[in-house]
C-alpha cells in the first residue's frame, strides 16, 4: 500500500534533524494560522498563487530563494562547524551519514533552489519591463514553471522529515548513485526534485527566449536591447541547450535505479565516465546561466550610478555571446584527472582559458564605464565593486585550475571549493544582491534601507575572504573536499578561521533580513513616487513603481540605447508621463492549472520516490487531466477597459505632481 | 589621492594573497618531494605570476576609478556621453589575448610533459605498483614481488614508479600530495600515473574523490626509503601469515569497512589486478568469477 514507506522512515532518533523539523513545523503552523486568522487565503489564491503576472512570479521566486538561502546556509555552517571540530582523531558532532547528506543538500539547494530562482526571479521581474512588453510570451507556462520549481523545493525539504537525502555529492556521480551503492531513497529524492524543477527551468528558458525575440517594443532592435536583457537572452539559450542534457542524464540514472538498466553501472557495459561527461556537459553551461544575468545586473548598476553610458556596448554584447558559445566547449576541465590523453586535456584547458578573454573584456568595460563617470556609492555599487575585485581573483584561480598540469594536484582539493565560491559568491550572490536592491522599488514602490544594505555588503565581503582564503591555503597542505574528519591537526586553526568567516556571512544574511524588515516598516519614508528613483536609463523606470499590472499604458518606443535617458534629458521626466487617450489593454487571465499541476507533481514525485505506484498513477493522471482542461479552456484572456487604465494612470500623474511632499527628504539623494 | 588609493589596493592584495604565501612553508604542494610535484609547483607559481599582470592593474584601477570619479569629487572630469574608444577597445581585447596566448602555449607543453600516463625518463629501471580502491581502503599489489598491502605503500627513492590504478567499487582518486599528480580509480578501467620520489620520508596519501561514508578514513602512508630499506620492508611483508587469493579472500577484503589498519599479504593470486578489472566485464557487477578471461581491460585513455 505505501511502497517502501513506513513509520521507520521518519528519523525520530536524530535530535538535530528533529529539532530542525520542529522549528520548520512551528514556522509553518504560524504562517498558515496567520493566513487563516487574517482571512488572506482568498487574496493569496487570486492575487499570487494563480497569478500569471511576471512581476508577482518574480517576487515569489525571490521569496522562496531567500528562504532556501537560510536552509542552504544552515547546511554550510554545520559543515564548517564539523570541520572546525573534527581534527586529529576527533569525529566532531556529525556522523558521516549525516555530514554526507549535508554537503550534498548544501550544493543542490544553493545551485538549484537559491541561485537559479534568484536569477530566474530577476529575469521575470525585469525583462518584460525592459523590452517594453506587457507580459511574457506564454504567461500560463510561466506560472507552471514556478510551481514545478516549488515542487522541487518541497521534495528536497521533505527528505529532511521522511527518509533521507542523497549522500553522493551534489552531482550524484555514478556508480555511487546507483542502486548497488546507494540503495536508500536519498538519491531518488535527488532525482525527482531535480527532474521536476528542471523541467520547469526548461519551460522558463523557452518562454523567455521567445519573449525576448518576439515581444520587443517598437524600434527595439537586438542591438538596442539593455544589457541585462542581452545576458538574460544568452542565459536562456544556455538553458534551452543544456537542461535537456540534465533531464536525459537523470532519466538514464532513473532507468538504472528503477528498471535495472545499465547506463552507468560498473558492468554490463555501463560506463560511469559517460555519466560524468554528460552531467558536466550540462553543469558547465549551468554556471554561465547563473553568472551571465549577474553580469547584466552589474552593467545596469554601473551605468546608472555612474550616470554615464555603458562603455563599449557592442563589445559587451559580443563578449556575452562568445561566453555563451564557449561555455559548451569546456566541460572536460572538471575531470582532467580521469585519465584522458594529453591532447584532449590540453584542448579543453586552452578552451577554458579562452573564456577568460571575453570575461576580462567585460571587466574592463565596467571599469571604463566608471572612468569619467559620476559614481554614487549606493549599496548596489558596493556590491559591484566587491564583485570586480573578488571575481578577478576567482577568475585567476579558475585559470590555474584550467591548466591540466596544475589541476592534477589541485583537483578535488579545497582549492576547487574556494575557487567556485569565489566566483559564485563574488559573482552570482553579489550580483543578485545588487539586482535585488536596484529593482526592489520597481516591484514594491519603495526603496530598501541603505544602511542595512551596506552592512550586509561589508559582512558578506569580509566573511567571504575569511571563510575561503583559508581553504585556498589548506589545499596546498593536501586538504580535500567533503572530509567528515581529518588526521592533521595543523589544519585546524585555518578551519576555525573559515568557521569565523562563515559566522560573519551569517551576520550578512541577518543584515539583509533586518534590512527587509526596516524597509517595510519605514516604507512611507522611502516611497518611490516617480517610478524612477535612481534617475536610470532603461524602460522599466518609465512606468510607475510598483509597475501597474499591464506594465505600460502605451507601449514605449525606442530610438537607440538608453533612449529613456535621452528623452528625459531632452524633454524632462514630466513630459514622459503617459497621456490619454487610452485604449483597452489585452491581458491574460489567472490560471488554476499551474498550481494544480505543481501540487500534483509533488505527490507524483513523492509516490515515485517511495514506490507507491497507485498514487503515482493517480497523480500522473490528475496532472494530465489538469493539463487537458487548460488546453481546452478558451476563457484565458480579457480586456482592461480604457477607463480603468486612465484611472490608474491619472493616479500616478497626481502622485508624481506631489512627489516632493510624498518622498521624505532623508532618502537617498540620487536626483542630483 | 591617487597615491592613497594605490597603497590601499596593494594592502588589500597583500591581505588576500597572504594565506597563499604563508602556505609555502611546510606545504605538501609547494614543498614537493618528487620531480613531478616540483614541476607542478613551478607551473602553479609561473601561472600565478603571469595572472598578476592582469589582476593587479584591474584591482588597482577598480579602486582608483571608484575613488577618483566619486560624485562628490567635483575636480574629476565627467563625460556622460563618452562610451567608446577604439584604442581602449583594442587594448582590452589584445592584452588578455596575449596573456592567454602565453598561457595556452604553457598549457599545451605542460599537458604533455606532465601527462600522468607518460613514463618518467630515468637511468633507473621503473617499478610497477598496482593500486585498487576498495570501500574504504587502498589495496596495493606488487606484481614483481608477489605481495600486497592495505593502506601502506613503500618504494625506494629516485626510482620511477608506475602506479596502475583501478577500483573494486565506486570512483575514487589516488593522490599523494607531496609527490604530484592524482588519477581516478574506476571499476573495470586500467588507469595509470607515473610518479617519482626524490627524498626519503613518509608522505600521507588519500582518495580525493568522495566515495561514500568511509571516505574520510580512506588514507594511507607512502614510505619512501633507500633500496636496502625497501628490500627489508618487502621481507617484512613476506613474513605475514595472510594471503590474498582471488576471488575468495579478495571478496572478503572488498566488503565495506572503515578506518582500516595496515595489512600485509605474503602471497597473492598471480593475476590479482587483472582479475579484479576483469570481474567487471563479466556481467556480474563485480561479483567475481574465476574463469573470466574475455576481452582485455579497457584503458581510460582509449575510452576517451
Amino acid at each position: 500500500m505505501f511502497g517502501k514507506l513506513s513509520l521507520e522512515s521518519i528519523p525520530i532518533h536524530e535530535p538535530i534533524i528533529m529539532g530542525a523539523v520542529a522549528a520548520i513545523a512551528l514556522a509553518a503552523v504560524l504562517l498558515l494560522g496567520g493566513i487563516t486568522y487574517f482571512k488572506k487565503w482568498q487574496y493569496l489564491w487570486s492575487e499570487w498563487i494563480t497569478s500569471v503576472d511576471h512581476k508577482k512570479l518574480g517576487i515569489m521566486y525571490f521569496i522562496v530563494a531567500l528562504v532556501m538561502l537560510v536552509r542552504g546556509f544552515s547546511d554550510a555552517i554545520m559543515m564548517r562547524s564539523q570541520q572546525a571540530l573534527a581534527a586529529g582523531g576527533s569525529s566532531g558532532y556529525l556522523p558521516p551519514e549525516h555530514f554526507d547528506q549535508i554537503f550534498t543538500a548544501h550544493g543542490v539547494i544553493m545551485i538549484f533552489f537559491v541561485a537559479m530562482p534568484m536569477v530566474i526571479g530577476l529575469m521575470n521581474l525585469v525583462v518584460p519591463l525592459q523590452i517594453g512588453a506587457r507580459d511574457v510570451a506564454f504567461p500560463f507556462l510561466n506560472n507552471l514553471s514556478f510551481w514545478l520549481f516549488v515542487a522541487g523545493v518541497v521534495l528536497v525539504n521533505l527528505s529532511l522529515f521522511i527518509g533521507e537525502f542523497a549522500k553522493t555529492g551534489w552531482l550524484a556521480y555514478a556508480p555511487l548513485s546507483e542502486l548497488k551503492y546507494s540503495p536508500d531513497v536519498g538519491v531518488d529524492y535527488w532525482i525527482w526534485a531535480l527532474q521536476i524543477s528542471g523541467i520547469g527551468t526548461t519551460l522558463t528558458g523557452i518562454n523567455f527566449f521567445v519573449t525576448i525575440l518576439k515581444l520587443r517594443t517598437k524600434g527595439m532592435t537586438m542591438f538596442r536591447m539593455p544589457i541585462f536583457t542581452w545576458t538574460s537572452l544568452c542565459a536562456n539559450v544556455l538553458i534551452i541547450a543544456s537542461f535537456p542534457i540534465l533531464t536525459a542524464t537523470i532519466a538514464m540514472l532513473t532507468l538504472d535505479r528503477y528498471f535495472g538498466m545499465h547506463f552507468f553501472t560498473n558492468d554490463f557495459g555501463g560506463n560511469m565516465m559517460l555519466y560524468v561527461n554528460l552531467i558536466w556537459a550540462w553543469g558547465h553551461p549551468e554556471v554561465y546561466i547563473l553568472i551571465l544575468p549577474a553580469f547584466g545586473v552589474f552593467s545596469e548598476v554601473t551605468s546608472t550610478f555612474s550616470r554615464k553610458r555603458l562603455f563599449g556596448y557592442t563589445t559587451m554584447v559580443w563578449a556575452t555571446v562568445c561566453i555563451t558559445v564557449l561555455s559548451f566547449m569546456v566541460w572536460l576541465h572538471h575531470f582532467f584527472t580521469m585519465g584522458a590523453g594529453a591532447n584532449v586535456n590540453a584542448f579543453f584547458g586552452i578552451m577554458t582559458m579562452i573564456i577568460a578573454i571575453p570575461t576580462g573584456v567585460k571587466i574592463f568595460n565596467w571599469l571604463f564605464t566608471m572612468f569619467r563617470g559620476s559614481i554614487q556609492f549606493t549599496s548596489p555599487v558596493l556590491w559591484t565593486l566587491g564583485f570586480i575585485v573578488t571575481f578577478t581573483l576567482g577568475g585567476m584561480t579558475g585559470v590555474m585550475l584550467a591548466i591540466p598540469g596544475a589541476d592534477f594536484v589541485l583537483h578535488n582539493s579545497l582549492f576547487v571549493i574556494a575557487h567556485f565560491h569565489n566566483v559564485i559568491i563574488g559573482g552570482v550572490v553579489f550580483g543578485m544582491m545588487a539586482g535585488l536592491t536596484y529593482w526592489f522599488p520597481k516591484a514594491f514602490g519603495f526603496t530598501l534601507n541603505e544602511k542595512w544594505g551596506k552592512r550586509s555588503f561589508w559582512c558578506w565581503i569580509i566573511g567571504f575572504y575569511m571563510a575561503f582564503m583559508p581553504l585556498y591555503a589548506l589545499s596546498f597542505f593536501g586538504a580535500v573536499r567533503r572530509m567528515q574528519s581529518y588526521a592533521d591537526t595543523s589544519w585546524q586553526p585555518l578551519m576555525i578561521l573559515a568557521w569565523v568567516g562563515a559566522v560573519i556571512i551569517l551576520l550578512g544574511i541577518a543584515c539583509t533580513i533586518i534590512q527587509l524588515y526596516v524597509s517595510i516598516r519605514d516604507r512611507k519614508q522611502n516611497l518611490d513616487v516617480t517610478g524612477d528613483p535612481w534617475d536610470a536609463r532603461t524602460f522599466e523606470w518609465s512606468t510607475a513603481s510598483p509597475a501597474p499590472f499591464y506594465n505600460f499604458a502605451h507601449l514605449p518606443e525606442t530610438t537607440g540605447i538608453d533612449s529613456f535617458w535621452e528623452a528625459k534629458q531632452k524633454n524632462g521626466a514630466e513630459a514622459l508621463l503617459s497621456q490619454g487617450p487610452y485604449e483597452d489593454i489585452h491581458m491574460p487571465k489567472n490560471t488554476v492549472a499551474g498550481p494544480v499541476i505543481g501540487i500534483l507533481s509533488i505527490v507524483l514525485g513523492f509516490a515515485l520516490i517511495w514506490h507507491i505506484w497507485w498514487l503515482a498513477a493517480l497523480s500522473g493522471a490528475g496532472m494530465f487531466v489538469a493539463f487537458l482542461m487548460r488546453v481546452f479552456n478558451d476563457d484565458i484572456d480579457y480586456y482592461v477597459p480604457a477607463a480603468e487604465v486612465e484611472r490608474i494612470e491619472r493616479e500616478h500623474r497626481e502622485r508624481w505632481a506631489r512627489r516632493d511632499e510624498l518622498e521624505h527628504t532623508n532618502r537617498l539623494e540620487v536626483r542630483a | 589621492m591617487r597615491r592613497k588609493s594605490f597603497t590601499r589596493a596593494i594592502n588589500t592584495l597583500l591581505l588576500i594573497t597572504l594565506p597563499l604565501l604563508l602556505a609555502g612553508c611546510g606545504s605538501a604542494l609547494l614543498d614537493s618531494k618528487g620531480q613531478i610535484g616540483q614541476e607542478q609547483t613551478r607551473l602553479i607559481l609561473t601561472v600565478f605570476g603571469l595572472m598578476m599582470i592582469v589582476v593587479i592593474p584591474v584591482i588597482g584601477m577598480t579602486f582608483w576609478f571608484a575613488i577618483r570619479y566619486r560624485r562628490s569629487n567635483k575636480n574629476a572630469v565627467y563625460q556622460p556621453e563618452w562610451a567608446h574608444s577604439n584604442a581602449i577597445e583594442v587594448a582590452i581585447w589584445l592584452i588578455p589575448c596575449l596573456i592567454i596566448a602565453v598561457l595556452a602555449t604553457l598549457t599545451w607543453k605542460t599537458s604533455h610533459s606532465l601527462d600522468p600516463h607518460k613514463p618518467i625518463e630515468s637511468d633507473v629501471a621503473p617499478m610497477e605498483i598496482q593500486v585498487v580502491s576498495l570501500d574504504w581502503k587502498w589495496l596495493f599489489i606488487y606484481p614483481e614481488q608477489g605481495i600486497a598491502t592495505v593502506n601502506e605503500v613503500a618504494f625506494p627513492k629516485d626510482v620511477p614508479v608506475r602506479f596502475r590504478v583501478t577500483s573494486g567499487s565506486v570512483m575514487n582518486s589516488f593522490f599523494i600530495p607531496h609527490l604530484g599528480s592524482q588519477i581516478y580509480a574506476m571499476a573495470g578501467m586500467d588507469n595509470d600515473v607515473h610518479l617519482i620520489a626524490n627524498e626519503k620520508g613518509v608522505y600521507p596519501g588519500r582518495s580525493t574523490n568522495y566515495s561514500g561514508s568511509g571516505f574520510a578514513g580512506m588514507t594511507f602512508d607512502a614510505h619512501v626509503t633507500s633500496e636496502e630499506a625497501f628490500d627489508d620492508w618487502v621481507e617484512n611483508v613476506r613474513e605475514s601469515a595472510d594471503s590474498l587469493t582471488f576471488p575468495k579472500e579478495y571478496e572478503a577484503l572488498a566488503l565495506p569497512t572503515r578506518d582500516v589498519p595496515v595489512k600485509y599479504f605474503s602471497e597473492i593470486s598471480p593475476r590479482l589486478y587483472e582479475d579484479i578489472i576483469q570481474s567487471f566485464h563479466t556481467g556480474r557487477d563485480g561479483d567475481t568469477s574465476p574463469n573470466s578471461h574475455g576481452d582485455a581491460p579497457m584503458s581510460a585513455e582509449a575510452a576517451e
